[in-house]
């Protein structure tokens, strides 16, 4: 972490400057680029980025998250996504176009309390975030553990092109959903994997600010 | 000019202050970031004889909900003494002082935060004084920008804060409880350290062009003594091997 291209920086350091374009968690302040968050800050190309180490999870379109249904209206769901705006789940998504909100009983397709997988359509800021869940691998999640990380430990829990899951999941024969929004959930047909991955999980929280952690899980998923 | 009579020794002739300490030295400051489990972000810091608890929440939903801006977030801050907190029991209903501190702090804090990224959406802070001494609203304020930034909400800077003052004619940095009763002037500043500016400045007392100008540069001084030590904090929380600062 010692090279100047990554670094280490709290909110106000400035990372450079000159003619490099702002990515997220910067910002601009005459020819200054600024961290915003705690995080490392990356100069890739032309751009300057901070990956944050702490936060909570900001909706993005095209995000996979997990969610639970809090509570429905007569027209669609709405769903707790961990973020500081509910996921909203219109009806016509799950019954199809000839839905009609009098003919049609939405809890007897998800009730509350129920676990979904889904996707993020369209955030603007202005409304609450549009989920769906018409899609392969989305929708009710009817088996596995679910676990709750910090969403801005997600993109070291994946890897590099997702290299840390299918190392654990290869190791312990686990199916893992990363959601995103930091929630997780883990199924696995043999209860000694499933604690493994969860270990590892845990462990990749702890440690995600570490050097070489892919190797270090590696050694503890080996390890009997 | 000003200053009530008392029989303490606020400056002797070798410059020494009232609780042994020079002209320009703050007093002993220490910040912890993460001491609470449930709150977003918070942070500890015993400044001096002061200690403090700020939690952060947030962003999250407002409630009541007809305080929500629909154009940018919102920030909301209670400033609040602990019955124990002083010599004589303080009734812990909020009183006219915390009201001011709470409203002076919120608008120290905002300039930093970039609310307008969560529209409809507030960002609570609470801080909560265990025990007082003077400067506790600089204090507080360095222990709530720790806690923002522990919760990862998007700050365009620090916010750092210390007071400066005037005792025996002389102007001195980081003001303590009896140089607060009996000094000439309180100037507590709070100060944004890489984008060089100023997000409060308040003054009890009276001083001349040359002292404003001469305290307000200590005071300032003071600001980045402490924002090394915030910065200190943050790196032991996430960075464990110390960060490459």
């Amino acid at each position: 972490m010692q090279d100047d291209k990554k670094r280490y920086v709290i909110p106000g350091d400035v990372i450079t400057t000159g003619p490099y374009r702002p990515d997220q968690n910067v910002t601009l302040d005459g020819n200054r680029i600024i961290a915003t968050v705690i995080g490392i800050s990356e100069i890739s190309d032309d751009s300057v980025r901070v990956i944050p180490l702490t936060g909570m999870y900001i909706p993005k379109s095209s995000d996979l998250v997990i969610g639970k249904v809090v509570s429905h209206t007569s027209l669609s769901w709405e769903v707790d996504i961990n973020s500081c705006y509910v996921g909203i789940l219109p009806a016509a998504d799950v019954f199809g176009r000839d839905f009609s909100a009098h003919a049609d009983e939405l809890s007897s397709k998800l009730a509350k309390g129920d676990l979904i997988a889904a996707r993020i359509v369209n955030f603007d800021r202005t409304r609450d975030p549009l989920i769906t869940i018409a899609d392969r691998e989305l929708g009710k999640i009817e088996s596995g553990t679910l676990i709750k990380i910090s969403p801005s430990k997600v993109p070291r829990l994946i890897g590099k092109r997702g290299s840390m899951i299918q190392t654990i999941e290869m190791a312990t024969n686990a199916v893992i959903t990363i959601g995103q929004n930091g929630l997780i959930v883990v199924s696995c047909e043999d209860s000694n994997g499933l604690l493994k991955a969860i270990k590892a999980i845990r462990m990749i929280e702890e440690q995600a600010h570490m050097a070489n952690l892919t190797d270090k899980v590696k050694e503890m998923l080996e390890s009997r | 000019m000003g200053g009530r009579e008392s029989t303490l020794v606020l400056l002797d002739k070798n410059g020494i202050r009232c609780d042994g300490r020079k002209v320009t030295e703050p007093r002993r400051i220490m910040i912890k970031a993460g001491v609470l489990k449930n709150a977003d972000g918070s942070a500890y810091i015993e400044f001096g004889d002061n200690k403090i608890i700020a939690g952060v929440f947030g962003p999250r939903d407002v409630h009541p909900k007809h305080m929500s801006n629909t154009d940018t977030g919102i920030i909301r801050c209670r400033y609040h003494m602990s019955p124990f907190s002083v010599t004589e029991r303080k009734n812990p209903a909020p009183s006219r002082r915390e009201i001011e501190i709470s409203k002076v702090i919120k608008e120290a804090l905002q300039p930093s935060l970039m609310l307008e990224k969560f529209p409809r959406t507030v960002v609570d802070v609470f801080i909560e004084v265990l025990q007082a001494d003077g400067g506790s609203r600089c204090a507080a304020i360095d222990a709530a920008s720790v806690a923002l930034a522990d919760a990862g909400i998007p700050m365009r800077d620090m916010v750092c804060a210390c007071a400066a003052g005037k005792v025996a004619d002389t102007i001195i940095l980081d003001v303590n409880n009896e140089e607060d009763q009996a000094g000439q002037a309180d100037m507590p500043v709070a100060y944004m350290p890489n984008l060089n500016k100023v997000t409060l400045l308040q003054l009890d007392g009276v001083l001349t062009h040359n002292e404003y100008k001469k305290c307000i540069e200590t005071a300032i001084d003071g600001c980045k003594l402490v924002y090394q030590i915030q910065r200190k904090a943050l790196t032991d929380k996430f960075f464990e091997n110390g960060g490459n600062q």
